[in-house]
């Protein structure tokens, strides 16, 4: 049987993580390719939803990537993320899913190791966790 | 507007629990506004309830749909449709009004409520709503400054502060202001603490709840 590979849905803000992930492209970084990179304008416009549909569409990990504390553009569309985040997690253990699924970070435009660092470390959490248990039942 | 609170998954599962059809129904009213059963909270209710659904491997259609209102019948006709389509559930996801506004319309449905209403209030802040209002049925803030001590007051006392009142906090939650402190005050800073010296009279109770459910008729509106 060949080893896992996760299906991980990153949310990336257009002025940072999106960027980080350009500059991780340009240093030629290599990180795992099971990340599928989202661009949304802030990591503010990342909603509940859009994790939700991404877990029942079968992803195995979801995360939302946001600039560094205190230099959002919008000046509070991370914190706000960030909530959203802790809440969801919590829902997501309420219905047994487990909440390390779903994670919030936080890099700058100019932070490509970083950003390369956090996919293969996250890659690792969820490989970790195992395929979700919603995709399973996807695939029977 | 009424505050809502969405009742804890789990007890929201046992609404459903071996059923394959459930109707999702919001209410674009107060709850809306309370970001409690609005389109976007019944949009992540249905999410939810189908992941579960799908993780546990259970057949489930969730089914949505927001109402302008569910208080008003006219609205809640509009869901006959969906209705006649059959549905083993139908969760409300206004205040306690909507789902007993839904079980007479379509008696014949089992309608669970999604929501706890909580009490009449306002937003503090975004996302902080505190009471307001106990709908006692006879207004008297005027004479507390605008603010209400039937509600904003833990003993709903009518000549107060009481002794439980320290620093402007509640004796009962360093969270709860004291609104007897918060009245005494504004007259205090508006020097006109004359006018509010005086003992206010026992309050008139008997619109309040006293007299078992009430209804208002209106007759210049009604058909």
């Amino acid at each position: 049987m060949s080893e896992f590979e996760p299906k991980i849905i990153a949310f990336c803000c257009q002025y940072c993580a999106y960027n980080a992930a350009d500059t991780a492209g340009s240093m030629r970084l290599q990180y795992t390719p099971n990340v599928e990179i989202v661009l949304i304008p802030c990591s503010g416009r990342f909603d509940v939803i859009l994790a939700l549909k991404a877990f029942q569409s079968g992803a195995d990990g979801v995360y939302v990537a946001g600039c560094l504390e205190g230099g959002c553009h919008f000046l509070d569309g991370n914190i706000r993320a960030k909530k959203r985040v802790v809440y969801l997690q919590n829902e997501l253990k309420k219905i047994g899913l487990e909440p390390e699924r779903l994670a919030m970070v936080n890099v700058s435009a100019s932070q490509g190791p970083q950003f390369a660092a956090y996919v293969d470390e996250f890659a690792g959490v969820v490989k970790g966790l195992g395929p979700s248990p919603v995709k399973k039942q996807l695939a029977a | 507007m009424i505050i809502c609170e969405r009742k804890p998954i789990d007890e929201i599962k046992g609404f459903i629990a071996g059923k394959k059809k459930v109707l999702l129904v919001g209410c674009r009213g107060c709850v809306t506004v309370c970001n409690a059963g609005g389109t976007k909270e019944v949009e992540i209710l249905a999410a939810l309830l189908r992941l579960d659904a799908q993780k546990e491997g259970v057949e489930l259609t969730v089914d949505e749909f927001t109402l302008e209102r569910q208080c008003d019948p006219e609205y809640v006709d509009e869901l006959a449709d969906l209705v006649a389509k059959g549905y083993e559930v139908i969760l409300s996801m206004a205040c306690s009004v909507g789902p007993q506004f839904l079980s007479r319309r379509y008696p014949k449905e089992r309608v669970f409520p999604s929501l706890n209403t909580c009490f009449i209030g306002g937003a503090l802040a975004h996302g902080v709503w505190a009471e307001h209002c106990q709908a006692c049925g006879n207004c008297i803030i005027h004479n507390y400054g605008g603010m209400c001590p039937v509600s904003r007051c833990s003993k709903s006392i009518m000549n107060g502060p009481c002794g439980g009142s320290s620093n402007g906090v509640c004796e009962i939650s360093k969270e709860v202001e004291c609104v007897w402190h918060l009245i005494a005050s504004k007259y205090m800073d508006e020097g006109r603490l004359e006018e509010f010296a005086p003992i206010q009279p026992i309050k008139d109770w008997s619109k309040s709840r006293d007299g078992g459910p009430r209804k208002i008729v209106r007759e210049e509106l009604v058909k």
